[in-house]
């Protein structure tokens, strides 16, 4: 019965929070509407949610989202240094291709947001069968160590979470 | 106080015009398209970030009251920007790059833009 009534409470959850800080007032009329959104969306669109994203640790989420963040910051500055004081013919571009041992789609298109976000690497494209991602990187000297820091930073970390 | 609280807001004010001029330059110097894309990525987040955090500052700090619409900002442009960007690269890609130019996938199938996904009877 409640999973037929909520059948992604993460979902009208976050779609109730997303709501209210929309309006940016809390007053019990917002909430209701809130909670309606958070009820009525989830049962629309559950066709389009044939599997449910499993969510590892509330604990690991957060340390992986203040990675990233913190990751971001370092990003811009190095991507700065690289545009402003490097010749164009010195900057190596490379194309990095990273076997992935992640399954899930979700986990997967978290992983490539992380990757375009994080420093000098943008993801590009999957391989036909999702089983690696290609990587452009700025400017590196060692893509294989990209590849091993894009594995163990951020790879293990989605896998505990997703799977 | 107040000048604490004002320095606090222009510090970030500064560090996002930085960022944002920076990847709008960034745009103009690298020469190829799949290095120019690096820099409207990363670059103008700490950009647009900057401001984000400068609004929320003022608010909060001179008008003591707390916007959550600066974070629902940030939610959206992390969402957002690798997705536009993913386009970018990959529309990109199919005119100007052949499969030989890039390395290989390491799998029983190549890139997916040249080769067909296999299809689920396959997988399962």
């Amino acid at each position: 019965m409640i999973a037929r009534i909520f059948p992604h409470p993460l979902l009208s959850v976050v779609l109730a929070v997303v709501w209210l800080a929309l309006v940016n007032k809390v007053t019990p009329g917002n909430v209701l509407l809130g909670a309606i959104l958070g009820v009525l969306v989830p049962l629309v669109t559950a066709p389009y949610w044939p599997r449910r994203a499993r969510i590892g640790h509330p604990v690991k989420v957060a340390e992986y989202i203040l990675i990233v963040l913190w990751d971001i910051v370092v990003a811009n500055v190095q991507v700065a240094a690289i545009i402003l004081f490097k010749r164009n013919r010195n900057i190596r571009s490379h194309w990095i291709a990273v076997p992935l041992e992640l399954t899930s789609p979700e986990a997967i298109t978290v992983l490539a947001g992380t990757i375009t976000m994080t420093p000098g690497t943008v993801s590009a494209m999957l391989s036909a069968d999702s089983g690696s991602i290609l990587v452009h990187c700025l400017d590196t000297d060692d893509p294989e160590a990209v590849r091993d820091q894009i594995k163990t930073r951020y790879e293990r970390r989605l896998k505990e979470i997703f799977q | 106080m107040d000048l604490v609280s004002d320095i606090l807001i222009s510090f970030f004010l500064v560090i996002a015009g930085i960022f944002g001029l920076v990847g709008s330059f960034g745009m103009l110097k690298l020469t190829e398209t799949l290095q120019r894309l690096h820099a409207p990525t990363k670059a103008t987040t700490l950009g647009v970030g900057g401001v984000l955090i400068a609004s929320m500052l003022y608010f909060l700090l001179e008008k003591g009251s707390f916007s959550f619409h600066e974070l629902l900002i940030t939610l959206f442009l992390f969402l957002t920007a690798p997705i536009s960007a993913h386009f970018v690269a990959k529309t990109f890609m199919q005119a100007n790059t052949r499969q030989d130019d890039l390395p290989a996938t390491g799998r029983d199938y190549g890139w997916s833009i040249y080769e067909d996904p296999p299809s689920r009877s396959d997988e399962e």
